[in-house]
């Protein structure tokens, strides 16, 4: 098997003075999609912004194809090929949309091949060729999502960091938003990394997962074996077929991992 | 018609001074108080450069010089001081900045002294009539050059990638660093921009105007340019500061001495009541 194209080791992140990574291990190989389960304050969004270079770390090492990237400065970071979908989208909202997804593809050099992927782009998402030239601040929440995922796309990433994608959208464009991850995964070969509150929907697009609990990864298993555990069951899917059986028990039922 | 003209040249100095304060205030959401004493400064290098009794140069080789060096001065001022405030609150930035503003009105003092001088420009104190309306050659210069410099910035925001970097890293910082916009030194440019901007406006104020180190107080009526035309937009506030320029002395004609000396400021007043945005402002709006 070929090397992992993003590994981590014992990394640790703080977040001010809290320590928001506690010594997260994991590993991604290429072209699989990786997802990073957990509640809010897990530290998956910390994660993902020490991977990209918002944040540095305080400890451990980030190698992405061999190299140590840790604690670099984000442009460096894109400029390598890691593009990071940030949380609720992020978007520039007096550019247009073609601005926007121009500013993704900032870091590049190849001016050429830029027009190529604009159309790519406009392909996998056509609802954002219509609108190239309305001001990103004036779309939907989920064409602002699709054309952050565009955006991040225009870099040529090898890695994608997807930050809740699935936020404030309807489970129908959630469901479109995922097949069309999917797409780009396979299709185009992008490896991404997908942080998630919706288990259901990130495990069936996801090869492996990572679930994250105060900082620390607790559990971590093949998407299809996760799906079928227990606990990933009670506690992220929310399958309660005995629940309401043992429903006023639940508060006392332990967590295999604690 | 000559106090039309004689008000926009006025205007267009306010008005490029507005610009710097625009740029900065875009960039970083702080107010660089400072930007009427780098007019100053870029005014006063280039009278050192150009007059005789100082390097004697000839007058276009200084007017680059004095370009460079305040676009190098932005740029330092930033990436040296500036940026070491990041983080702290914008007041603090603000405050820096006027402290800055002193300093360099002392320091020009130091140097070049405290007197009124004129710049000896090849453009200054030429004139010509047409039939009985006295046109200054200055005054055609002031309004030509800012009229092509709005050009070209407007060109350059729109067009380049750096431009639209620029725009970009002002509506969303955040954002900006996730594109791999390299933030910082994009900021320091836009300073450079702003102090190559304020160094225009000088030169163009000290060929038609004596200067002294205080002339950078007039940083202050730009100030009002800028909130007229609307903190955060160009075009605004080269609008803002032509409608400064020619109230100015309209009023000065008309009215009484002191209370035309109000009038620009009661215009300030009474634009913040009824538009508070300014009068080109652009709104945003962000959805969830």
């Amino acid at each position: 098997m070929n090397p992992p194209i993003l590994k981590i080791d014992n990394l640790e992140s703080y977040y001010g003075p809290i320590m928001a990574i506690r010594g997260v291990s994991l590993i991604v190989e290429e072209g699989q999609i990786v997802t990073v389960l957990g509640a809010n304050g897990a530290g998956k969004t910390t994660l993902l912004k020490t991977i990209s270079g918002i944040m540095d770390p305080e400890k451990g090492t980030i190698s992405f194809m061999g190299e140590k990237i840790q604690g670099k400065e984000p442009d460096k970071i894109v400029q390598k090929g890691i593009t990071h979908v940030p949380e609720g989208r992020e978007v520039f909202p007096i550019l247009t949309v073609e601005e926007n997804l121009r500013m993704g593809a900032y870091s590049r050099r190849d001016k050429e091949n830029i027009h190529t992927d604009l159309d790519l782009v406009y392909d996998y998402f056509p609802i954002l060729r219509k609108c190239k030239s309305q001001q990103a601040g004036t779309l939907s929440g989920g064409q602002q999502q699709m054309m952050a995922i565009g955006r991040g796309l225009m870099a040529r990433p090898k890695i994608m960091l997807l930050d809740e994608p699935s936020l404030g959208l309807s489970p129908l464009l959630t469901r479109d938003i995922f097949l069309i991850i999917k797409r780009l995964n396979v299709e185009q070969g992008v490896t991404m990394i997908l942080v998630e509150q919706n288990a259901k929907v990130a495990l069936d697009v996801a090869n492996y997962g990572y679930v994250m609990e105060l900082g620390r990864i607790v559990m971590s298993d093949h998407s299809s074996k996760l799906q079928s555990s227990k606990d990933i069951q009670e506690f992220y899917l929310g399958q309660s077929e005995q629940a309401s059986e043992r429903g006023q028990k639940r508060w006392k039922q332990r967590k295999t991992w604690r | 018609m000559q106090l039309v003209i004689s008000g926009l040249a006025m205007g267009c100095v306010y008005g490029l001074i507005a610009m710097g304060f625009v740029l900065i205030y875009k960039a970083t959401e702080a107010v660089n108080f400072a930007q009427g004493d780098m007019m100053m400064l870029g005014a006063f290098i280039t009278l050192g450069l150009t007059n005789d009794q100082y390097m004697a140069l000839p007058f276009w080789i200084s007017v680059p010089i004095a370009i460079s060096l305040m676009g190098c001065l932005g740029y330092l001022l930033d990436s040296l001081i500036i940026r070491r405030m990041f983080g702290q609150s914008q007041l603090a930035v603000v405050i820096l900045t006027i402290a800055l503003g002193f300093v360099a009105r002392f320091l020009a003092g130091a140097i070049w002294g405290h007197d009124p001088q004129s710049l000896e420009s090849p453009i200054s104190g030429q004139y010509f009539r047409i039939s009985d309306i006295v046109i200054g050659v200055p005054e055609i210069w002031i309004i030509g050059i800012t009229i092509s410099l709005t050009v070209v910035l407007f060109v350059f925001f729109a067009k380049t990638k750096l431009g639209v970097a620029m725009q970009a890293a002002s509506q969303n910082q955040m954002a900006a660093y996730y594109m791999g916009i390299p933030v910082r030194r994009v900021n320091s440019l836009i300073w450079a921009l702003s102090g190559i901007v304020a160094a225009i406006a000088g030169i163009l104020f000290a060929s038609k105007n004596a200067i002294d180190p205080g002339t950078g107080l007039l940083g202050i009526k730009a100030f009002a340019a800028a909130v007229i035309g609307g903190l955060g937009s160009l075009p605004g506030a080269l609008l803002g500061g032509l409608l400064i320029g020619l109230i100015e002395p309209f009023a000065a004609r008309y009215l009484e001495g002191d209370i035309a000396r109000i009038m620009p400021y009661l215009v300030l007043v009474l634009i913040l009541i009824f538009r508070p945005h300014g009068i080109l402002s652009q709104v945003q709006k962000k959805k969830v």
